[in-house]
């Protein structure tokens, strides 16, 4: 034996090293909607932390002014790499992961209805966030030096065409937006239809966790504002390349026809974002307040109504277009109407706390600090639908402001609250409550200094997507909070990636249910085997499991 | 909870000075410190919506507040648990119906003032312009008075009681830009292949300062401009000075000349002289004007000098290029140029 084997490995080492190699297979190869929505998830983090890279770039050049941190070029491209990023690599992936995740577990169900569909779906997304990315190589075709697209995320023609924005980088975005959205859209029809089909017995639509209803509005909300989307993509290719000119304004194309076209998908996407993370805080406050959801039918009813009323919001990113007075009193109607039912949810909310036994455990502070800084977010969104005001706020740092509250301060809040209530089911243990709260106060009070002060700029007339302002207008010391803020936030999410890495190897072990929670997916082990459940429990109410510990004082009658 | 508190006294430390800076006539473009019309207007619209907004604010905050502090899990809780309200058909009615009429109040008033403001119509002695947005700079017409410049709006004061505001028609070159003065009035698109109207009705005369406000490429950033408001008599003087042809200085004559026989004139016009370029901005009064590229620089005989040698070196992505002259020839052709005032 030795004698043979000097020169090479031993045979545990190489044992070890194909187990590696065969677990990595398995995670390539996997059809299974957890280990997909555990990938959809990491990749979306892995992408929040490049983005968050670009925003760094981006606030230290406008810390003062005058600035010569990175050049025009780069900071045009940053501003644009940073929101595709945000919107289609991060947003749209981890709130899809979760819902790839959590949706079977929560409806006894053993996987989603297409489970190669989902692993498509998801390739698809990577591929096309790579896409995006290899235009930092590529942008310029191979030959020449790279380049990242600047045109901004939402990329207003006639910038877009080849007479302005030349060689491919324009390109790579235009593709990976394509692409992405061809795996969202797989994505959905799965969620729709397993949704609609796969319920265990008992789990009737009436008796859905709101998460799952949340996932089943946006689902169907994407099916109808992605494909708009991919055809405005479609199109613009056309005039880049084939003369087409649908958006080209030299040959008499229209400009506007793009804004209406990227909005449509572009508003009620805020939505398809925000909705599950309303979705992750109807499932913990209730939790942690240890009450039913006040309202039940209410909640779903709102939800829908959002997704309904969203479709029909869009041109109130337009109100400077000069769409002519009736058409900006029609989208200043339809945008402040969204208020109604998104301030039914926060009431609904708080008299669920209200009266409650409140434990303020991790998950529990993001959704509290998601309370108040959507109620921000949400007025000042108000504000924005006020046609004539919008004419001064719109395009300003006020708006940065406003809608990085709805996507920082409220989605990723919720998303943070979500990981630290479902890791231990994911992972079978828990993350650490003391870096929790380190992670959850740096991160509401960074947060804050950035984006609160954001607001002051706007109002005094500083406009976004600039590089460089003038020293005598008043804005240094906001812009100069704005930008000391980042760094406490940058530690916040080290923080809470010290504490997914220290838990994964020590932290405590969760048990089936560590919350004392009421949805099925609290049923099964964690983590949750290949086939979710033994044997898929009957739901008797909203609160399956409520009903198994109080057997005394089931739901059902009450609902 | 603590950091909550620290928060609104934050938000209302930080309101005085915000309401300061609006306040203070300097060059801050403050959306609260309006000079015309339909600036005002907005402001006005605006502290009504705060007041509600803010109102709103603080009564959800309170109770979110109050909620969270009355209903913390206390040291002596027993494990069992409170007890399980489902839910009140009323008071989701109420908390249904109460939102739905402010959102009636207040679209009601935003119509009224959506209307105001864009149907506000033209009186008879108004001021036309016709502003033509370009990457990255503003050509200005007043094709009334036969004047073309650049980057400088230049306007009488309107008298409350005979108003002469100053109709603006907005065009692009290029791609999408955005008119923004923002003590004048709110911002108005700048689209290719589509005609909009913005109207100011300054009341105060002064210098106020705005910018491109929708991204427009490498340079959205140096895209300025400059509004001067004149008393009546004083913009009077202006267009006068404006509608002569170039002055013809017997001393720049080679400048002149070597101008002429340069590529400058197919970009640039200088009236009264075969320059009749349309691309660039027109040069006839070109010292008249404060700033180069559109805020890129201080207009001194430098900098003029300099931004001849080399644009991009003020302004990085400039589609004016490089003259590669000699020093010679940049100092005459610049001795030319600072006698276009």
């Amino acid at each position: 034996m030795s004698v043979l084997t000097p020169t090479m490995t031993s045979p545990e080492a190489a044992g070890a090293r194909r187990a590696l190699l065969e677990r990595l297979h398995d995670w390539v190869v996997t059809v299974d909607h957890k280990r997909l929505g555990i990938m959809y998830v990491v990749a979306g983090f892995g992408f929040l932390v490049i983005a968050g890279a670009e925003a760094t770039m981006m606030r230290v050049q406008l810390a003062w002014p005058g600035l010569h941190v990175v050049s025009p070029e780069t900071f045009n491209r940053l501003f644009t790499m940073h929101g595709t990023t945000m919107v289609f690599l991060f947003g749209i992936p981890v709130v899809f992961g979760f819902g790839n995740y959590l949706v079977p577990l929560m409806i006894g169900a053993r996987d989603l209805a297409f489970p190669r569909l989902n692993a498509f779906g998801f390739w698809a997304f990577l591929f096309g966030g790579l896409l995006l990315h290899f235009s930092v190589i590529g942008g310029d075709g191979l030959y020449g030096a790279g380049s990242a697209p600047a045109v901004g995320w939402f990329a207003y023609a006639p910038l877009t065409g080849r007479a302005f924005t030349p060689g491919n980088a324009t390109d790579y975005w235009n593709l990976s937006i394509l692409v992405t959205g061809i795996g969202t859209i797989a994505t959905a029809v799965n969620l729709v239809t397993t949704t609609l089909t796969m319920r265990g017995p008992g789990m009737t639509l009436g008796r859905l966790p709101i998460f799952v209803w949340v996932m089943l509005t946006v689902s169907a909300m994407t099916l109808v504002i992605l494909p708009p989307l991919s055809a405005a993509q479609i199109m613009l290719l056309l005039d880049r390349y084939l003369g087409a000119h649908f958006f080209d304004t030299q040959a008499g194309g229209s400009a506007v026809m793009w804004q209406h076209f990227f909005w449509f998908f572009g508003h009620p996407e805020v939505y398809v974002l925000m909705l599950p993370g309303f979705g992750f805080v109807s499932e913990i406050i209730p939790v942690f307040s240890r009450k039913v959801i006040f309202g039940y039918a209410t909640i779903v009813a709102a939800t829908v109504s959002i997704g309904a009323v969203s479709l029909s919001v869009w041109a109130h990113h337009m109100f400077a277009v000069g769409m002519g007075a009736p058409l900006n009193s029609f989208f200043a109607l339809s945008t402040m109407l969204i208020a109604v039912p998104t301030g039914i949810k926060i009431f609904n909310w708080l008299a669920t706390m209200y009266g409650g036994s409140l434990r303020f455990e991790t998950p529990m502070l993001f959704c509290c600090a998601f309370l108040f800084q959507f109620l921000c977010a949400g007025l000042t969104g108000v504000m924005l639908g006020v046609a004539p005001f919008n004419w001064q706020l719109t395009d300003t740092y006020f708006v940065v402001a406003h809608f990085h509250f709805v996507l920082v301060g409220s989605l990723l809040f919720t998303i943070f609250a979500a990981i630290y209530y479902w890791f231990p089911k994911v992972t079978g243990r828990m993350l650490s409550e003391r870096l929790g709260r380190w992670h959850f106060w740096l991160l509401v009070i960074g947060f804050n200094m950035t984006f609160i002060t954001m607001h002051g700029q706007g109002v005094l007339g500083m406009p976004r997507r600039i590089y460089t302002y003038q020293a005598d207008r008043g804005w240094e010391i906001w812009n100069l909070v704005t930008t000391l803020g980042v760094p406490l936030q940058i530690v916040a999410v080290l923080l809470f990636v010290v504490n997914v890495i220290v838990s994964l190897r020590s932290g405590q072990r969760a048990g089936d249910d560590p919350w004392d929670a009421w949805t099925l997916e609290w049923a099964t082990t964690s983590p949750p085997p290949p086939y979710n459940f033994e044997t898929v429990p009957v739901t008797t109410s909203r609160r399956p499991l409520w009903d198994l510990k109080h057997p005394d004082d089931p739901d059902g009658p009450h609902e | 909870m603590l950091c909550r508190a620290a928060l609104t006294c934050g938000v209302i430390v930080a309101l005085p000075a915000l309401v300061a800076a609006a306040d203070g006539q300097g060059p801050t473009p403050s959306i609260f410190a309006p000079v015309s019309t339909p600036a005002f207007a907005i402001r006005e619209i605006a502290f009504f919506v705060l007041g509600i907004t803010g109102a709103i604010f603080i009564v959800v905050a309170g109770v979110t507040l109050y909620t969270m502090v009355r209903y913390r899990r206390r040291a002596d809780d027993s494990g069992s648990e409170p007890p399980q309200v489902y839910g009140s058909m009323r008071i989701e009615l109420a908390w249904t119906v109460v939102p739905f009429l402010i959102v009636v109040v207040l679209f009601l008033v935003t119509a009224r003032y959506i209307w105001g403001i864009e149907r506000y119509p033209q009186p008879p002695g108004a001021v036309e312009v016709t502003i033509v947005g370009n990457q990255w700079w503003w050509e200005i017409r007043y094709p009334k008075l036969g004047i073309v410049t650049a980057n400088e709006l230049h306007v009488p004061v309107s008298d409350p009681a005979r108003p002469t505001p100053t109709f603006i028609t907005l065009e692009s070159a290029d791609v999408i830009h955005s008119f923004w003065v923002p003590q004048l009035a709110g911002k108005m698109d700048v689209i290719p292949n589509k005609t909009n109207r913005v109207w100011v009705d300054p009341t105060t005369p002064g210098t106020y300062v705005g910018q491109c406000a929708e991204y427009c490429g490498l340079q959205h950033a140096l895209m300025l401009l400059i509004v001067v408001v004149h008393p009546r008599e004083e913009f009077d003087r202006w267009v006068a000075a404006q509608q002569a042809v170039a002055r013809d200085d017997p001393a720049a004559s080679r400048g002149r000349e070597l101008f002429a026989s340069l590529a400058c004139i197919s970009c640039h016009t200088v009236r009264g002289t075969t320059a009749n370029g349309v691309f660039g901005p027109d040069l006839t009064h070109l010292m008249s004007r404060w700033t180069i590229g559109a805020g890129a620089a201080r207009n001194t005989p430098e900098n003029l000098r300099a931004w001849v040698d080399d644009p991009s070196a003020l302004k990085s992505g400039a589609l004016m290029p490089a003259m590669k002259l000699s020093r010679r020839d940049l100092d005459t052709l610049t001795a030319y140029l600072v006698t276009l005032r």
